[in-house]
């Protein structure tokens, strides 16, 4: 496995959509390139942070604000 | 890396489906718990593609409104949830438009431009890089990194990983194939990946972390 075959199956690999085989294959590969280990584990750590963290939070008031403003919306168009 | 597989689909009929159905033939409240369930998704993904608040509400009404009145359109043979942030991302794309005047902005035009999938750094990362950050500076960067991705890597982003839509679903609600989905999230996850290094590498020894 060369670099840019690590780099094109990160994207299936990550998703959980490669053969046992490849990611043996990917792990012999980043034992053996410090760099692509580095890019493996800091992408792996860049989709988690994204997920564990809200990025924009939604208060409850304006959760409540913004769903009456939809409630609104929706109906008074729809008996017009 | 079973933590971030995207979800398996489920072959039962999904709730919404009878939702709708009820929604369709005038039960407000059918369409009110549709609302409830999916509204701070909308506005999550409005706002990840607009990166602005006051436009991130707007769009979020205007996608149900249009939902609510094309709501026999819908057919049924995706997620209602899918079919909504179609709409949503429409609108979202739109208000993009609009900001820029002169110039259009479409799903494509960054991606002929922006080489992102090529790795420079290689610096290794701490072992747990947030702990560094309170929560509010965690945020603000994240937040900073994200609005620096072109609008089109940013969004195939923000369905997948943010939202949790499969490549399947992110490429339906994009009007996009599925390789492009691939080749677009494979960029914009090393493009953030390189920008959020400098935040959260490791320091070299001798230097103040």
């Amino acid at each position: 496995m060369t670099c840019t075959d690590f780099l094109s199956q990160l994207t299936d690999y990550f998703d959980g959509q490669v053969s046992p085989e490849l990611i043996e294959e990917v792990k012999r590969h980043t034992q053996e390139c410090s760099h692509c280990e580095v890019v493996l584990d800091s992408t792996r750590k860049t989709i988690q942070v994204y997920r564990d963290n809200e990025v924009y939070e939604l208060s409850a008031d304006l959760r409540e604000r913004l769903h009456s403003a939809i409630m609104a919306k929706c109906f008074a168009k729809s008996k017009a | 890396m079973e933590d971030i597989q995207s979800p398996v689909t489920e072959e039962e009929i999904h709730p919404d489906v009878a939702l709708v159905a009820r929604a369709r033939e005038g039960d407000q409240a059918a369409f009110e718990q549709l609302v409830r369930q999916y509204e701070r998704q909308i506005y999550r993904v409005a706002l990840h593609i607009t990166q602005n608040r006051e436009d991130a509400e707007d769009i979020t009404q205007d996608a149900f409104m249009k939902a609510y009145e094309k709501l026999d359109q819908f057919q049924g043979n995706s997620k209602f949830s899918t079919w909504l942030v179609r709409i949503a991302v429409n609108e979202s794309l739109m208000r993009l438009r609009k900001r820029k005047t002169s110039k259009t902005v479409s799903m494509d035009e960054d991606v002929q431009t922006e080489d992102g999938a090529i790795p420079r750094d290689f610096a290794e990362w701490r072992p747990d890089p947030e702990q560094n950050y309170s929560q509010s500076e965690l945020a603000s960067i994240l937040q900073r990194t994200i609005q620096g991705l072109p609008p089109g890597f940013r969004t195939v982003f923000t369905l997948r990983d943010v939202e949790h839509l499969s490549t399947e679903e992110t490429a339906e609600a994009l009007g996009l194939s599925i390789p492009a989905v691939k080749s677009r999230l494979l960029r914009a996850r090393l493009q953030l990946r390189e920008r959020l290094s400098r935040y959260f590498r490791q320091p070299k020894e001798g230097q103040p972390a």
